[in-house]
């Protein structure tokens, strides 16, 4: 079977979608929408694909199986809600929408379809990460006390106002751009925070949006997280997102390349020995079919089309997980305005 | 072919300057800090050209302008430099797309080069032919290089790949012919998936073309595996380069240029050191392999 999949928005992201998904064996871009007519004009002349102004409308007319979204985040909701009506499969770039009520909205409605709705927070299938949520899950630590996410760039180290990304009300700024994949790296390796306990928000260039998010999580049993994110920072030459977890048995550090870990004297697990072990992605990450800018972004396109093959509805990046990390988002941006 | 252009055996790299490292994030952060002035890059170039290593594989970074420079202004010192320019450095387009759209990164990088600001004006037009539009942005690129030897001219693995994957295929062979025509220079295409690649580029005629791809024992971002790694290598015919050799240092030297330096098709190594000792070792470590091959081979 192959996958027809539609892209609607080829900015950077959908793009870069389009080549993994049409490199893949099981799918094809069988049209795209966009609302520039000299990108459209160019994908129609040199690839063949169709090409649509409107979403609706390259829903109704594309005999398509999917679509994948790739819009400025306030623009998500409105496609979404089209397409899995009209029984598409569905693929969101991350966040889900800027509103946890219209998330689980989306998620209820693709469960009651029984579609794939998937969002592309892409470091949940990096190998790093996956096993630092292994070791964190299977007891490595012992009983986890706190866990610190961060997140460093330089997205933003000059006065600009141009593009949607610095306007807050089609989902610009730090918070839902950035610190989002951080606040759902931590939801997938330690789980939802129940409450978020203080947070501030801070403009460092933007003028309408903030470029810094710090907050701290209360969970259920007890543990704390901090969040650290700025996007202002450009000693990073991209963005660095870091995971720290501290347990009774040990320290564990993640990013994007290595994965640290640190346990405490008789406290061995599985293969990694007391004191400091170190593994690399070299090691960690699975192969893919083909590699474009990461593993992960050919992983999570892979996982979309299988799980359209298969009707797994159980898969990772669900919306009803997204609407989770959007209550969270919600939540500091409230804690935020009301200065506790 | 006749007037196929010879590759050294061993090629330097640029990752270490710009602080792109696989494994470790802070590994990166160091060299970055090291590399900050060009006076740093140009004092380890010189190092590895004192060391016979003579081709510098290089990304299109703002920052190789100044590099440039210094090599024009002595040309005795640096007769036999050749650089293999790798095009283009695609943050600064994706950072300009995002910015300012699609036809204002092509103005902002297109203008200054001879045929730009003779086309300027009709912009429209040329911007929706993909072939005229990478000429005016190779020439952009090519601009830093002026009066330097060239004789290979790589385009990037991320600008490669999405050409490969997206299905615009017909640029391939646009891109051989005019870096041929008008620097006459061969035409280079790093990537990531290089039995894909190679499948497209014979389609599109492209003969015995250079193809550079990671190639270590530990199938480090190798797409199509290992095994057709090898299978390809051994087989088909096309120029291999091998990058990656190392995979980011998980690999020891010694063991990871046996493997690559066991597979006699491949032409030429590419490989990336900031210090005397580590340019000199794997150096010789790769002069020590070959002799032993060659060796073995006239026995």
């Amino acid at each position: 079977m192959t996958v027809r999949v539609g892209i609607v928005g080829a900015g950077k992201m959908g793009i870069s979608h389009y080549a993994i998904v049409n490199a893949h064996p099981n799918a094809q871009v069988s049209a795209v929408c966009d609302t520039s007519g000299y990108v459209l004009s160019v994908l129609e002349k040199y690839t063949g694909v169709a090409t649509y102004g409107s979403f609706e409308k390259m829903i109704d007319q594309g005999k398509l199986d999917a679509i994948l979204v790739a819009t400025p985040t306030s623009t998500h909701f409105p496609c979404a809600k089209y397409a899995l009506e009209r029984g598409l499969h569905l693929f969101v770039e991350k966040p889900l929408t800027l509103s946890p009520a219209e998330s689980r909205t989306l998620s209820d409605l693709a469960r009651k379809q029984k579609r794939v709705n998937q969002v592309g927070f892409h470091n949940r299938f990096i190998g790093t990460f996956q096993e630092a949520r292994r070791l964190a899950r299977g007891g490595a630590l012992g009983r986890v006390t706190n866990i610190h996410g961060s997140a460093f760039g330089q997205v933003v180290v000059k006065d600009q106002s141009s593009g949607w990304r610095s306007k807050k009300s089609e989902g610009g700024g730090c918070l839902h751009d950035y610190a989002c994949h951080v606040v759902d790296l931590m939801n997938f390796i330690a789980g939802a925070p129940a409450s978020v306990r203080g947070a501030r928000m801070q403009s460092i260039f933007s003028k309408d949006v903030e470029d810094a998010v710090y907050a701290i999580f209360s969970y259920a049993d007890g543990r704390t997280g901090v969040l650290e994110t700025n996007w202002s920072d450009e000693t990073y030459r991209k963005m660095s997102t870091t995971i720290t977890l501290y347990g009774t048995n040990g320290k564990l550090i993640a990013d994007r390349q290595e994965l640290k870990l640190y346990l405490r004297p008789e406290c061995a697990f599985e293969t990694y020995v007391e004191g400091w072990n170190t593994r690399y992605i070299t090691d960690l990450q699975k192969p893919v079919a083909y590699y474009l800018r990461g593993e992960e972004y050919s992983s999570q396109i892979d996982a979309f089309v299988r799980a359209i093959e298969s009707g797994d509805l159980e898969h990772e990046n669900s919306f009803a997980s997204s609407a989770e990390t959007d209550r969270v988002l919600e939540q500091i941006a409230q804690a935020s305005r009301s200065g506790s | 072919m006749a007037n196929e252009t010879k590759m050294d055996r061993i090629l330097f790299g640029d990752n270490q300057f710009f602080g792109v490292n696989h494994m470790s994030e802070e590994k990166a952060r160091q060299q970055l800090m090291r590399f900050k002035d060009n006076a740093a890059i140009i004092e380890v170039l010189d190092i590895a050209y004192d060391a016979g290593v003579k081709t510098f594989m290089c990304t299109t970074h703002d920052r190789m302008a100044g590099v440039c420079e210094h090599m024009r202004k002595d040309p005795t010192r640096y007769k036999d430099f050749v650089f293999y320019p790798c095009m283009p450095y695609a943050h600064k387009y994706a950072n300009s797309v995002t910015e300012v759209g699609p036809l204002e990164t092509i103005k902002r990088f297109s203008a200054g080069s001879v045929v730009g600001t003779l086309l300027r004006g009709a912009m429209g037009a040329i911007t929706k032919d993909i072939y005229d539009l990478m000429k005016l942005l190779v020439d952009g690129e090519m601009k830093a290089f002026k009066g330097l030897s060239t004789p290979v001219i790589f385009v990037q693995n991320v600008v490669t790949d999405l050409l490969l994957g997206m299905g615009l295929h017909g640029v391939f062979p646009e891109f051989h012919k005019y870096v041929r025509e008008r620097y006459g220079a061969e035409a280079g295409f790093i990537t990531m998936n290089m039995p894909a690649l190679l499948d497209v580029l014979e389609k599109q005629g492209i003969e015995n073309p250079i193809v550079c791809s990671n190639i270590n024992k530990i199938d480090f971002r190798m797409c199509g595996g290992l095994e057709l790694y090898e299978k390809t290598i051994r087989e088909r015919r096309f120029r291999p380069v091998a990058m990656s050799v190392f995979a980011s240092g998980a690999i020891p030297p010694e063991e990871a240029l046996e493997y690559v330096c066991g597979q006699r098709r491949i032409e030429s190594i590419v490989f990336g050191a900031s210090s005397k000792r580590n340019i000199e070792q794997t150096r010789d470590l790769i002069r020590k392999i070959d002799a032993r091959h060659a060796g073995a081979a006239t026995r």
